[in-house]
C-alpha cells in the first residue's frame, strides 16, 4: 500500500502542471476575450471594458489569478460560458457521460475486435491468416479516423439504410457508427501490439518446455501465455485511451452526438474559453486518472510486484 | 523469410513511390488538368465524368485539380511539422543528456507534463485558442509531440556518453562541440530518423483532422482535410466529392507508413543499441 500513496503524490506535480498550462494557454489567449465579447456592440467606452476586466478578475496578477481560478477547479466553478452565460462546469458535467459512453464501448469493440484476432495472428505468425490479419491492421492504420466516418456513413446510412445518419440523442442505435469510427483507428493500432506481445511471450523457453511436456497447445495459450501476457496487453490498452479520448471530439462532431467533444469543438469556433479549458483541464484529469487505474491493476495483476510490495510493509 | 519482398527491394519499391507523391506536390501546379480554384456555378455538384473524373464541389471547382493542388499543402506541412519536431526534440534530448543535473531535470519534466495530455486535446485546445489557420495547426501539433524524440534523444546520448570512445574523446582534449557535432549526433540520429519516418504517417492524418474541424488550413485553400469538411453536406449527393480527398489522404498516409516500417526493418539488425 505503500505504492498506492506514492503514486498518488507523483500526481500532485502533473496535475499542478496540466492545470497550470491550461490556465496560462487560456490567459494568454484570454486577453482578447473581452475584446472578443464587445466585437459585435460597436464602440464600447474604456470603463465598460475595464469594469468587465474588474468583474472577471482579468486585471489581477497572474499568479493570483491561477490560484483563485485553481480553487474554482476544486470547488466546481469555473466561471461562467461566454457564449451562452450558462455555468461551465455544469454544462460539460451534463454532457459528460455521453462521452464516457461511447468511449466504453469503443474499448468494449476494441477489445472483442483487436484481441482474438491478434492472438490468432500470432498463433498462426507468418501464415495466411496472419498476412491477412495485418493487412487490414495496415489498412486501418492509414485511415483518418473522419474519412472511416464519412465512409461508414455512406455506406451504412445513405447507401444501405440501415442506421440514421445523425445520432438522435445518445441511443443505442445512433451510437453504432460512432462507436465503430473510433473501434476500427483503436484496434488497427492495437491488433499489432497484441500480437507482438502474445509472440514475444510465445518464443519465450517455458513455453518450449510445457510443448515438449505434452500440455496441449490451447491450455498453453489460454492458461499460461495469455496470463502473462495481459498485463502488457491492459496497458497498452489504457494508453491508447489517450488518443481516444482526443478522436471523440472529431467523431462526435460528425455524427453529432451530443457529448463533451461536439462541446469543445463548438467552444472552439464560438471561442467560448471558459469552456475550452473546462475541456482540456477536465479530458486530461480523466486520462490521468485513467493511467493510475492501469499502473495500480498493475501492480494489483503482477504477483512479483504484488508480494514485493507486501514484503515490504 | 519467405517473403519475396526482401528489405531492400521494399525500400527501393516504396522510397521511388514516396518521392514520386513528393515530385508530384512540388509541380502540383503544373499537373491540374483544370484551375484548382476557378469557380463554375452552372456546373457544380456535378458527378464524376470525364471532363471532371472526381466531379465537382458546390461552386464547381474540379475535384481531381484540388486534390492534386492540395497534396502541396498536406504533404509539404505534414514533412515540415516532422522535421520542426525532429529538430526541436533531438536538440532538447541532447542537451538534457549531455548535462544532467538540473537542466535535465527541468527538461525531463516538462516533457512528462506535456506526456501526461492526452495530445490531440491538447492540440486542439492550443490550435483553438490561437485561432486556427494552418500555421497555428501546425504549432499546436508540435507542441505536443517533440517529448517523444527529445525522450529517445536523451537516451541515445546517455548511452553514447558512456561509451569508451567518447571518454577517450574527452579526455584527448576534443571540445563539447566538436563531441556533439562529431560523434553524438551521427550516431544516435538513427532511431530518431526511423521515429521521425513512423511518425509522418500519424502527423498527416491528424494535420487533415485539425484540418477537418477547421482549425487548420482554411478554404479557399485546398488542403485535403479542410476540402473533406467543406463538401461534407454533399455525401448524399455526391459521395465521390467528399471522399475523394479522404482517398488522397489514405494513400498518401499508407505509402508513408510502409516505408516508415521498411526503413525501421532496414535499420534493426543494425542497430540493436538499446531503444527507448
Amino acid at each position: 500500500m505503500k505504492y498506492v500513496g506514492k503514486r498518488f503524490l507523483q500526481l500532485i506535480p502533473v496535475l499542478l502542471g496540466i492545470t497550470f498550462l491550461s490556465f496560462a494557454m487560456m490567459r494568454i489567449a484570454g486577453s482578447d476575450a473581452i475584446t472578443e465579447m464587445y466585437a459585435d456592440k460597436g464602440a464600447v467606452a474604456q470603463e465598460i471594458i475595464d469594469a468587465k476586466r474588474a468583474e472577471l478578475g482579468l486585471d489581477r496578477p497572474f499568479m493570483e489569478q491561477y490560484v483563485r481560478w485553481l480553487g474554482g477547479l476544486l470547488t466546481g466553478d469555473m466561471g461562467v460560458s461566454y457564449v451562452s452565460g450558462r455555468n461551465v462546469f455544469d454544462t460539460f458535467v451534463s454532457k459528460l457521460p455521453a462521452t464516457l459512453l461511447l468511449t466504453l464501448l469503443s474499448v468494449i469493440a476494441t477489445i472483442l475486435i483487436s484481441i482474438p484476432l491478434g492472438v490468432v495472428a500470432a498463433v498462426h505468425h507468418d501464415r495466411v491468416v496472419d498476412y491477412i490479419i495485418r493487412f487490414f491492421s495496415f489498412i486501418g492504420n492509414s485511415l483518418p479516423n473522419f474519412f472511416v466516418g464519412l465512409l461508414l456513413m455512406q455506406l451504412l446510412a445513405i447507401k444501405l439504410g440501415l442506421l440514421p445518419v445523425i445520432s438522435s440523442g445518445t441511443g443505442l442505435e445512433s451510437a453504432i457508427m460512432p462507436t465503430l469510427t473510433l473501434a476500427i483507428a483503436m484496434s488497427s493500432k492495437y491488433m499489432r501490439q497484441v500480437r507482438a506481445t502474445v509472440l514475444e511471450e510465445l518464443n519465450k523457453e517455458y513455453v518450449i518446455g510445457a510443448k515438449a511436456r505434452g500440455i496441449r497447445n490451447h491450455i498453453l495459450l489460454w492458461k499460461s501465455v495469455m496470463k502473462a501476457s495481459m498485463l502488457t496487453i491492459i496497458t497498452l490498452l489504457a494508453l491508447s485511451i489517450g488518443s481516444l479520448l482526443g478522436g471523440t471530439a472529431i467523431i462526435e462532431s460528425i455524427f453529432m452526438w451530443d457529448g463533451v467533444g461536439k462541446l469543445a469543438v463548438d467552444a472552439i469556433t464560438m471561442r467560448d474559453y471558459p469552456m475550452i479549458q473546462a475541456y482540456v483541464v477536465w479530458m486530461a484529469m480523466i486520462y490521468v486518472l485513467v493511467n493510475l487505474v492501469t499502473d495500480l491493476l498493475y501492480h494489483l495483476l503482477d504477483p512479483r510486484i504484488r508480494l514485493g510490495v507486501n514484503e515490504n510493509a | 523469410m519467405r517473403n519475396p519482398f526482401t528489405v531492400k527491394r521494399r525500400l527501393i519499391i516504396f522510397g521511388t513511390l514516396a518521392l514520386i507523391l513528393i515530385v508530384c506536390s512540388i509541380f502540383s501546379s503544373y499537373l491540374t488538368p483544370c484551375d484548382p480554384y476557378l469557380q463554375d456555378l452552372s456546373n457544380a455538384k456535378a458527378m464524376p465524368s470525364w471532363a471532371h473524373p472526381f466531379g465537382t464541389d458546390r461552386y464547381g471547382r474540379d475535384m481531381l485539380s484540388r486534390v492534386i493542388i492540395g497534396s502541396r499543402t498536406s504533404i509539404f506541412s505534414t514533412l515540415f511539422l516532422v522535421s520542426i519536431i525532429t529538430m526541436i526534440g533531438s536538440i532538447l534530448g541532447i542537451i538534457a543528456g549531455w548535462c544532467s543535473g538540473w537542466i535535465d531535470t527541468v527538461l525531463m519534466r516538462i516533457s512528462d507534463m506535456f506526456l501526461a495530455f492526452p495530445g490531440l486535446v491538447f492540440a486542439l485546445a492550443i490550435a483553438g485558442v490561437l485561432g486556427g489557420g494552418l500555421h497555428n495547426a501546425i504549432f499546436a501539433l508540435a507542441a505536443i509531440s517533440w517529448p517523444k524524440y527529445a525522450r529517445i534523444a536523451r537516451s541515445q546520448t546517455l548511452a553514447q556518453k558512456e561509451m569508451l570512445y567518447l571518454r577517450a574523446a574527452r579526455l584527448s582534449g576534443s571540445s563539447t562541440a566538436k563531441i556533439i557535432g562529431k560523434h553524438i549526433v551521427p550516431n544516435i540520429m538513427g532511431p530518431i530518423l526511423v521515429t521521425s519516418m513512423l511518425d509522418i504517417g500519424t502527423m498527416m492524418m491528424e494535420l487533415a483532422g485539425l484540418s477537418f474541424l477547421g482549425l487548420g488550413a482554411k478554404p479557399p485553400m485546398a488542403e485535403w482535410g479542410s476540402m473533406m469538411s467543406d463538401t461534407r453536406s454533399l455525401l448524399t449527393i455526391v459521395p465521390w466529392v467528399t471522399l475523394a480527398p479522404g482517398f488522397a489522404i489514405f494513400v498518401s498516409v499508407m505509402i508513408f507508413n510502409l516505408l516508415g516500417d521498411t526503413i525501421r526493418d532496414y535499420a534493426d539488425p543494425k542497430n540493436r543499441r538499446g531503444g527507448v
